[in-house]
């Protein structure tokens, strides 16, 4: 059996030589063999911390052809493809044939007789991922350090071919120089000063930005303006059906970056020699660029091994919860003592106001957990109203600060006007390139969208941002967006918390509008958040993310006994005033009772829950209705 | 080799046998080259079929007399390889069983199990003795059923003159399973055997005709697949049919299928035929031996046309949470331009993996295979929509236990409540809302009157939902757009009138006006659901009034004038003005909408909060379960989304009740006694809408039973659903009693009197004090309240002066009040 290094170094090794095993036995069957080793490698302890990540470490350092992890988010299905899966090869000198395995690579060797009886035609989907959008800075280090795949020395070397095959490309877009000066001149400093310079993340940045100066600049399409990281085309084996767009997983397969799988060096050749080829030339150039991008920008992975993230905390095990239950038991049994710290911490961020922070936390462990024909249920959207504003973007920025600092992906959507009429928020299917432009709301589960409202100005929206402020409501009511594809929309659910930052009440619906209303008023506003954001211990940090997470996966249920007791309250309620209580209030009530219980880590309605959850709800309330009249939006 | 493939191997890994063949071909080919001249060639067999040398050399088939092929580069170019691959076949591994056999029984296409002589025979017999008496199929329609059906084609065919034949498959496979099962296995050998059959037959019988070129034949409806997403590797290079929609069309290419060389040097001219795309162009001059003297001749070469089609999986075929599969597709000769983008198709074709070449100079090639679709036929599945007539019969197909388990539904006693529980379960009670949500969904029989002048009459249900917010109206409505195939959501805020109807479009790339449909044309057969119907502008209101009454839009902009159908019915949803309902008002002064708007729907129903105990305790009780129960025991609960999918389906494509006798007498009966109530009191409480109104939801009621009747249980349903919409909505408020005035004219007869009155006791008031002209607004109002016994409001008041004022018979101007002279 091949040792550590093998498997993850040299991976299509282990591939081969149990494919040559399985020709030479009757026994079939030998891909799920291959499935299963690297699934029981990758189990064994510690183990897949040792598979280097693409969202880590630059791609010009890894190896081609080694096993590498990545942890993306699907951004786009293309079709299905055929591929050789197995085929023969013929020596030209010898004469002899050679039986190849197919699977896991783009390539095949040379040689290959297509006439051979005993070619294989297996089909394969390919997904284009993206790291998963508005993922915090806090997450990515923290994955990053507990990788230790950085340290083995085979990933730190820089293979030079691979080096100079990345630069072939950049040579031959411009079609400028002559390659052989072109390796002399640009390549071998690079390389130079990447072995030199041990700060290998300013490399990583730099070389695609570098490239799009160069060339025709390439849409990587992250969801997310200003996001960074390579993206990835994910080559599925089995089972693709059971991946959904906008899945967030982590990824184990063999890297492959072959030069000639890039689009644009095929093209400058093509165009000049078969006319008559038909398969060429029927694609446009727009498609051939965005399906078959430069491998340098764009790896491959053949997908061996997935992991499906129910959440993106690196401070948890991956898995489901149920495993490792026992060893969170501690976690549960402080989860009081954790709110408590928690709810003082936003009680100072929010100047003071307790009624608010308690707000902000229920809203912050909200989840989707099932839907009732079009009705999502676990949805919490909070409007935030009152934001001090005399202090300027600052106060909502800083907010959302700290919010970034406690969840795994956020989002701060400024909704300027022209944010609003220029933004593209659905995602919308392009034909010529055949390919889904994202937009800036497709976005993983459970991603914090903090709209801030504050930001608006009077003015006109145009028919795009109208059909952006649309967008945005169904999300909020509905959880889902409908992707435009031009003949017909097609409805995608979404699963994200919203968080409007806003003066008066939000010209968006929500769930439950708080009116901030601030007990201390800092002179120096920037400071004060500051000197709060700063008191906080990262492992104090820490337990808030944990307690964040944790919070939201719990199970909850209603017992017998409580259910009567609420059906009575609200009888009651109505029996003195029928005006004072609607069914839609009923439903908030009991959405905040759910999340206020699941907030003190319990899995069942207590009374003295509801009662709290009556309580805050009628101070909250209280708060608002002056507010609503003085604004006079609809409720 | 000749085994049958059609055994299911899982989807993947599949000892290809289709997709070798191709390419085991060439390669034989070139090993026994020169075994072609020394075998004469069977004039019978298919390779001398269709190729531009059988044009040069005239039509092998006697009876095709001249009438020349053409080429059909959809197939292929098949001759090479057949050529050789039918002699070649008995000298092969298995000859020696062949030779103790028949010679002509034995001889089969190689690579398959296709022999030209039977199968060409019982392609033949098939043509002549094919009978579907049970045919539904409109293009069938003037034909006489019990003759054979495609012998009926071939005589259409010598008169018009249009040399395409489209053969069903689902006909041949009921015929002849293994001659189906050939076809859509090796459809580039059988295909070409089925041309020659047809033509020997045509020629036969109608020896005279004179056709542009041979006839071709065009199988659809090959059963194998139905969903492009159920492509696999084994389909390769077999006939399939799958249904999507065009999402682009290329240019026009010419592809180049005969290249014409003439050397330089003697004139001497060569042709030669394109091998996948490759010329191989001769070196040397046959006749003068000069080497490098062939130049290729373009205006003399032969092309077809070509064309790249791309289509999409259509919305419905798709899981959920997935993105739409996309293929290519290749149309040929006059299929090309046949389909435009946003068009649904089904495609029969041959499905085709080219392997790709890295790059031309090198020879490691790419793993990966290039696909796409040679097509053979093209079919609009909404084609008839643009047509008027009645649709979606032939695209949803039902299986028989599907209709069965409908039929089974529809049959018991209380099916009517049970589908009405089953929609929008999540929302609580409103049990007459749902019901009459439930029938516009079945929607009434359409009629078509345009014989006698009146052009079609609606069969769509039109419903209004008023009430206070926050009663989930918004959520019915959403619950409604997810449920029907065709439905389009818009908030009477976020559409202008342009959004609901249509638009003109300049298409940046052809510059090509282009007519953009909006949401009433895109729901046309389904239903348009419309929130915040009172915040829509008066503009876009306007638009409705002719959808909803004639059913159609009409567009006269940018040079564009055309009439659209838009047989949508609508389900709208209004908010009151003063954002709670209040009680003391009518619908109309409710909601704030022009009652010309208001009398277009059938039924207008109040969602307001009915504060009952009961009621309260049941519906905490409904909505805390929602908070725990899992999902799968809310399904278990209620009959299924897909269900009522189907149910309703079925329903309207293929339910189409008619009025029976009594339930026609009912009808007039109960339109009789709607005019009675109101005519006892000096007011008019029915107007012939409403009688149109119950006669649809009788219709859509006996939809719901599956009834190809309309009885009278049908119009008790439908009159008890109308009167209690209309306790509802047209009830005045002052006397209690219902109105249908307050609906049609916007004012409630009572209220119209007692403003009558109140004029004319101003009238008379001023007319007594004639020496003032001139007076004030708040004196005059005080003075008349002083006279009068019942209480005059202010409202009340302005609208006598405004009464007046429109007589001319005084003026006002700001706070006072002049008489006119």
């Amino acid at each position: 059996m091949p040792s550590t290094n093998d498997w993850i170094n040299n991976p299509l090794g282990v591939v081969e030589e149990m494919f040559g095993a399985s020709q030479n036995s009757s026994d079939s069957g030998w891909e799920a063999k291959v499935t299963e080793f690297f699934r029981q490698r990758l189990m064994e302890k510690d183990a897949h911390t040792w598979v280097p990540s693409l969202n880590d470490v630059p791609l010009h350092y890894l190896k081609p052809n080694s096993l590498v992890k990545f942890r993306c988010l699907i951004q786009d299905m293309f079709d299905p493809e055929f591929y050789m899966g197995a085929y023969d090869t013929v020596d030209p000198s010898t004469k002899a044939k050679v039986l190849r395995c197919g699977k896991y690579k783009d390539v095949t060797e040379c040689g290959v007789d297509l006439d051979s009886a005993n070619m294989v035609t297996s089909e394969r989907q390919t997904f284009y991922c993206v790291p998963i959008p508005g993922e915090s800075p806090w997450v990515k280090e923290s994955y990053a350090s507990t990788c230790q795949a950085r340290v083995v020395p085979s990933t730190s070397y820089v293979p030079s071919r691979q080096k100079r095959s990345y630069e072939d490309d950049d040579e031959d877009d411009m079609d400028t120089q002559p390659q052989a000066q072109g390796h002399a001149h640009n390549g071998t400093p690079a390389a130079a000063e990447a072995q030199g310079n041990g700060d290998s993340k300013r490399q990583e940045t730099e070389a695609p930005s570098g490239q799009k100066a160069s060339s025709p600049p390439l849409d990587l399409n992250f969801p997310l303006p200003g996001e960074k990281g390579p993206a990835c085309l994910v080559k599925v084996y089995a089972d693709w059906d059971s991946f959904k767009l906008n899945d967030t997983m982590e990824v184990y397969g063999i890297l492959s970056v072959s030069p000639a799988l890039s689009a644009l060096s095929d093209q400058s050749d093509t165009s000049s020699s078969l006319i008559l080829d038909p398969a060429e030339c029927m694609e446009t150039a727009e498609e051939l660029r965005v399906h078959s991008p430069p491998a340098s920008l764009v790896p491959r992975l053949h997908l061996i091994h997935t992991q499906r993230l129910a959440h993106n905390n690196p401070l948890l095990p991956p898995a489901a919860l149920e495993d490792s239950a026992a060893s969170l038991a501690s976690t549960l049994g402080e989860m009081v003592s954790v709110r408590a710290e928690l709810l003082a911490y936003f009680t100072q961020l929010l100047l003071g106001d307790v009624l608010a922070a308690e707000y902000l936390l229920l809203h912050l462990i909200s989840n989707v957990y099932a839907r009732r024909d079009v009705i999502p249920l676990g949805k919490f959207t909070l409007n935030l109203s009152g934001c001090p504003a005399t202090a300027g973007p600052a106060y909502t920025e800083q907010l959302y600060c700290a919010l970034q600092q406690l969840v795994p992906s956020a989002y701060r959507l400024s909704m300027t006007l022209q944010n609003m009429n220029q933004l593209r928020l659905v995602p919308r299917k392009d034909y010529v390139a055949n390919r889904l432009l994202s937009g800036a709301l497709q976005l993983a589960a459970n991603t914090s969208l903090y709209l801030d409202e504050t930001q608006l100005e009077q003015g006109q929206l145009d028919p795009a941002g109208v059909r952006n402020i649309t967008a945005l409501g169904n999300v909020i009511s509905w959880q889902k967006v409908d992707y435009d594809f031009n003949y017909h929309q097609m409805e995608f659910p979404s699963n994200i918390n919203v968080l409007i930052a806003s003066e008066g009440r939000s010209l968006l619906p929500s769930d439950c509008h708080v009116h901030l209303q601030p007990q201390v008023t800092p002179p120096n506003m920037e400071a004060y958040l500051g000197s709060a954001l700063t008191a906080q211990s990262s492992s104090q940090l820490n337990k808030f993310r944990l307690y964040l997470t944790m919070a939201r996966t719990l199970d909850y249920s209603i017992s017998e006994e409580v259910t009567k007791a609420v059906e009575d309250d609200f009888v009651d309620m109505r029996k003195d005033d029928p005006q004072s209580i609607s069914a839609d209030d009923l439903h908030s009530l009991l959405g905040v009772a759910r999340l206020l219980c699941l907030s003190l880590g319990q899995s069942a309605l207590s009374t003295d829950a509801w009662s709290r959850a009556k309580h805050i709800e009628t101070l909250r309330k209280s708060r608002s209705e002056p507010q609503g009249c003085l604004n006079g939006n609809e409720p | 080799m000749s085994s049958p493939m059609s055994t299911p191997g899982g989807k993947r890994g599949r000892p290809s046998n289709p997709s070798t063949r191709k390419f085991y071909i060439r390669h034989r080919c070139n090993s026994i080259g020169l075994a072609i001249n020394s075998i004469s060639v069977d004039m019978s067999s298919p390779l001398m079929y269709g190729t531009p040398s059988s044009r040069v050399d005239g039509t092998p088939r006697s009876g095709a007399r001249g009438t020349p092929a053409r080429q059909r580069p959809d197939l292929g170019s098949v001759r090479k390889s057949k050529q050789v691959d039918l002699q070649s076949e008995p000298s092969a591994a298995d000859g020696a069983a062949a030779a103790e056999q028949p010679a002509g029984q034995r001889l089969v296409i190689w690579g398959t199990d296709v022999n030209v002589a039977t199968c060409k025979e019982k392609f033949q017999r098939f043509l002549q003795r094919f009978i579907d008496p049970s045919s539904k199929e409109d293009e069938n329609s003037c034909l006489d059923l019990n003759e054979p059906l495609y012998m009926q084609k071939l005589e259409e065919i010598s008169i018009v003159g249009d040399p395409v034949l489209n053969i069903n498959c689902g006909h041949v496979s009921s015929f002849d399973a293994e001659l189906y099962r050939q076809l859509v296995c090796y459809p580039q050998e059988v295909i070409p055997t089925f041309d020659m059959a047809v033509n020997e037959l045509f020629f036969e019988r109608f020896p005279d005709s004179i056709l542009e070129h041979q006839i071709q034949v065009r199988p659809y409806n090959a059963l194998k697949t139905r969903n492009m997403r159920s492509l696999n590797p084994e389909d390769i290079d077999q006939l399939i049919t799958i249904s999507g929609m065009v999402i682009r069309t290329s240019q026009l290419i010419p592809e180049m299928q005969e290249a014409f060389f003439q050397c330089a040097v003697c004139a001497f001219s060569a042709r030669v035929e394109v091998d996948r795309g490759r010329i191989a162009e001769p070196a040397v001059c046959r006749n003068c031996n000069t080497t490098h003297s062939l130049a290729l001749i373009h205006n003399r070469s032969m092309f077809s046309d070509k064309q790249m089609v791309k289509i999409q999986e259509s919305p419905e075929d798709m899981p959920a949470g997935q993105t739409p599969h996309t293929t290519v597709v290749y149309a040929h000769n006059d299929l090309v331009d046949k389909v435009q983008p946003g068009d649904r198709i089904n495609i029969t074709g041959i499905y085709r993996a080219v392997p790709m070449r890295v790059n031309p100079r090198q020879s490691n090639v790419k793993s990966v295979y290039k696909t796409h679709i040679d097509v053979i036929h093209f079919r609009k599945t909404d084609e008839k929509r643009l047509h008027g007539q009645d649709d979606e019969n032939e695209q949803r197909l039902f299986t028989e236990a599907r209709v069965q388990t409908l039929r089974e539904l529809a049959a018991k006693p209380d099916v009517y409540d049970r589908l009405s529980s089953a929609l929008a379960p999540s929302i609580y009670e409103h049990e007459d809302i749902k019901k009459g949500i439930l029938l516009q969904l079945f929607g009434g029989t359409r009629k078509d009157f345009s014989q006698t002048g009146r052009g079609n009459f609606r069969a769509e249900v039109n419903i209004l939902l008023c009430g206070d917010p926050g009663t989930s109206k918004s959520q019915l409505l959403q619950y409604v757009f997810n449920l029907v195939p065709r439905g389009q959501y818009t908030s009477g805020k976020g559409s202008s009138a342009v959004g609901l109807t249509a638009y003109i479009m300049k298409d940046p790339e052809t510059r090509q006006t282009v007519l953009q449909t909006g949401a009433l044309v895109l729901s046309d057969n389904g239903i348009c659901c419309i929130d915040e119907f009172d915040k829509m502008s008066d503009s876009t209101r306007s638009v409705l009034h002719e959808v909803m009454e004639q059913q159609t839009l009409s567009i006269a902009k940018a040079g564009i004038i055309c009439q659209l159908n838009a047989r949508t019915s609508i389900l709208a949803a209004a908010n009151p003005v003063e954002s709670q309902w209040n009680p003391k008002k009518t619908t109309i002064e409710n909601i704030q909408l022009p009652h010309t708007l208001l009398s277009r729907f059938d039924l207008i129903f109040l969602m307001l909060d009915p504060q009952d105990e009961a009621y309260d305790r049941k519906l905490a009780h409904h909505l805390v379960s929602l908070y725990y129960q899992s999902e799968e025991q809310l399904e278990e609960e209620n009959l299924d989304m897909a269900v009522l999918k189907d149910f309703i389906a079925y329903a309207r494509s293929y339910i189409q009740p008619k009025l029976s006798e009594e339930a026609g007498q009912a009808l007039i009966e109960a339109y009789v006694e709607m005019r009675k109530v109101g005519s006892g009191r000096g007011m008019v409480s029915a107007y012939p809408r409403q009688l149109e109104s119950l006669i649809r939801l009788a219709e859509a009621h006996a939809k719901v039973r599956f009834s190809d009747k309309v009885e009278t249980i049908d119009v008790e349903e439908a009159k008890r659903l109308h009167r209690e919409a209309l306790k509802q909505s047209a009830t005045d408020p002052r006397t209690g009693f219902v109105d249908i005035s307050i609906l049609t004219t916007g004012m409630s007869a009572t209220a119209r009197k007692r403003k009558e009155e109140i004029t004319a006791a101003l009238k008379k008031m001023l007319q007594s004090r004639t020496k003032t002209p001139v007076m004030k607004f708040q004196q005059l109002f005080d003075d008349l309240r002083g006279q009068s016994e019942t209480a005059i409001t202010k409202d009340q008041f302005e609208e006598a002066l405004k009464a007046l004022c429109d007589e001319d018979y005084l003026t006002i101007s700001g706070k006072t009040i002049r008489l006119a002279t």
